[in-house]
């Protein structure tokens, strides 16, 4: 009796197996979390050094206007003014999204309701491809393309606000539009024929109908673009000029946090201070990903109820 | 005020000006990069090894580079994805809140800077591991760039399996993980190899995260020693190793040869047709495996 209780009770060997796979695939999941959570350890202390260890003012960082961590104020301050930095990475994020908005929806809209046709079949293969385009060629076209062509018109060296804008515009133009294409899509069948049968035409049947019931994905589209556009560093930073100054135009050299960060954190010494002080960027860098995160979030959140 | 009907008529027009105009630049822009760069592509161009002053540089270090970093990288970030994916699609309880909390901390790392990532990486592999600038580092900050997507895309594909083969499995009497392997997976098979292969496009040009991580430099090669423990073979995983897109920003940022600009567009033009290819071979590879691994005619 016994061997066949115990046989009984005894796990099978599948389960075994089962258990084993089960802690290995956690492992892997658990892995991927500790990843996260040390990115976030590891920069914030670095990022907040410059603050602890170097006793720089929280506020004298933020809205200072000069850059130039190696150097002292007459009050033996370091000049460490992220304002120029923080200016350039919101006003390029900006103007491209601002650019990028009406181009995106007006495409979508064409390939989902005006020409479903040609949407399919040329639209959306190529936008699909230029999202995989990586982010240096954008900026090579913007430095052999766009930056002369802003010398031409603006005068100056053509680096500047303007120059890197259009390069992120460019860049993530395809991105937005593929995903507004994807809500247009979402939207059901049964409004498009109920506001037509109401005698809608079919712009009315767009603006009033679809584009109303999409805004929350589209939203959600360009404030995924606008993260895209602010933690990108390569494209821009071989188009904006690099200066660490408060932008006097938009024709201006300039400079973004990422610009600045890829450009020095090679050349400063660890745990000098001006190594410190570009952490300290990539913080802000950081927390702003983690900021657009949430607005995304709040989105969906009101656009499900 | 125009009437419903002239606005429509408008709209439908501003609407075709919007998109023609999208094509256009799309267009231009591919155009731009392979009429600059073909030209410039040769047997020579595309084998022999860059050169810092002069004129007629190639970018056959590089190019090799790129690829032997992307299967490193996959080779790394596969498994570990895999592992993932499935723990989230076939094991998690959904409604759990430590569930969700690793979901969103998956969210958050796909969407931070790629620079950040590479920052992060720069930091504890090449500073604190003492692992200098090197293939290696620079194959785990791309893991970890890669790692969030992979995972979503593996999720997907399981996602995509109907739940009727994991009830047929459990009334079988497989266990969970025997319905994973011998079901699930074999079908899912098709969908997960595009997004993989999506993704290497991916990692394939992705540039902010590796000048910090695998080095801006690329040392001459000898391609006629294969032993991974030499400092000149090929497979050493422990030498600095810059990429293709790593090169392009290098050329145009600070680079002295006076051909930089054909230079650079020809390792550009490069770059689009691999990432063109990764889309072909992707659609082509998920065809052929779906035809293999099920009974479709």
């Amino acid at each position: 009796m016994d061997s066949i209780r115990e046989s009984l009770l005894k796990k099978s060997k599948a389960t075994k197996k089962d258990r084993f796979a089960r802690v290995i695939t956690f492992s892997a999941l658990l892995l991927i979390v500790v990843v996260v959570i040390s990115i976030f350890l590891f920069v914030a202390s670095k990022g907040l050094a410059t603050f602890f260890t170097n006793k720089v003012n929280l506020w004298d960082f933020l809205s200072g206007k000069k850059w130039a961590p190696g150097q002292t104020n007459a009050q033996g301050q370091p000049l460490t003014g992220a304002l120029p930095m923080i200016t350039g990475s919101f006003l390029v994020t900006l103007i491209a999204a601002l650019v990028a908005t009406p181009f995106a929806i007006g495409t979508a809209v064409f390939m989902t309701e005006i020409s479903p046709k040609h949407g399919a079949k040329i639209l959306g293969p190529v936008t699909e491809l230029l999202v995989g385009i990586p982010s240096v060629v954008y900026g090579f076209i913007g430095l052999s393309v766009i930056v002369p062509v802003m010398r031409h018109i603006f005068g100056g060296s053509g680096f500047g606000i303007i120059a890197g804008a259009m390069v992120l515009f460019i860049m993530i133009l395809p991105t937005v539009t593929s995903m507004t294409v994807d809500t247009l899509k979402s939207v059901p069948r049964h409004y498009r024929e109920s506001a037509l049968a109401l005698g809608a035409t079919r712009w009315q049947m767009i603006y009033k109908v679809i584009l109303r019931s999409a805004t929350p994905g589209i939203l959600t589209a360009v404030v995924f673009g606008m993260a895209r556009a602010f933690g990108e560093a390569l494209a821009v930073q071989m188009v904006i000029g690099n200066a660490p100054l408060m932008p006097k135009g938009l024709t201006s050299p300039s400079s973004t946090l990422t610009s600045i960060l890829t450009q020095g954190i090679g050349n400063t010494v660890m745990g000098s201070l001006e190594n410190n002080a570009l952490w300290s960027l990539a913080l802000i860098l950081l927390l702003m990903s983690l900021v657009f995160n949430i607005i995304m979030r709040a989105i969906a959140k009101k656009g499900a109820m | 005020m125009l009437n419903p009907k002239q606005s429509d008529k408008l709209a439908s027009i501003i609407l075709y000006t919007i998109a023609g105009l999208v094509i256009l630049i799309l267009a231009a822009l591919v155009g731009y990069i392979l009429v600059q760069g073909v030209p410039h592509l040769s047997w020579h161009f595309l084998t022999s090894s860059s050169s810092a002053f002069t004129a007629g540089g190639g970018i056959g270090v590089q190019l090799f580079n790129s690829f032997y970093l992307l299967i490193i990288t996959m080779l790394i970030s596969f498994p570990i994805a895999l592992g993932a994916g499935v723990y989230l699609h076939e094991y998690a309880n959904q409604k759990s809140r430590l569930i969700q909390l690793i979901r969103t901390a998956i969210e958050i790392l796909s969407s931070l800077p790629s620079v950040v990532v590479g920052l992060f990486g720069f930091l504890l592999f090449v500073v604190q591991f003492k692992l200098g600038f090197s293939i290696l580092s620079g194959a785990i900050a791309l893991t970890f760039f890669n790692l969030p997507l992979l995972t979503r895309s593996v999720e997907e594909s399981l996602r995509s399996i109907p739940d009727l083969q994991r009830e047929a499995g459990a009334a079988l009497g497989l266990s969970r993980w025997e319905t994973v392997g011998h079901i699930i997976l074999p079908a899912a098979v098709p969908s997960i190899v595009t997004g993989v292969v999506l993704s290497a496009g991916r990692v394939f040009g992705e540039a902010a995260a590796l000048i910090y991580t695998a080095g801006q430099s690329a040392p001459a090669l000898d391609f006629g020693d294969w032993n991974p423990f030499n400092t000149a073979s090929p497979l050493n995983i422990m030498r600095p190793a810059e990429t293709l897109a790593v090169h392009i920003w290098k050329v145009n940022s600070e680079g002295i040869m006076p051909d930089a600009a054909a230079v650079s567009a020809g390792a550009s033009a490069v770059l689009i047709i691999a990432v063109l290819l990764f889309n072909f071979f992707a659609r082509f590879l998920s065809n052929v495996l779906y035809k293999r691994l099920t009974a479709t005619k």
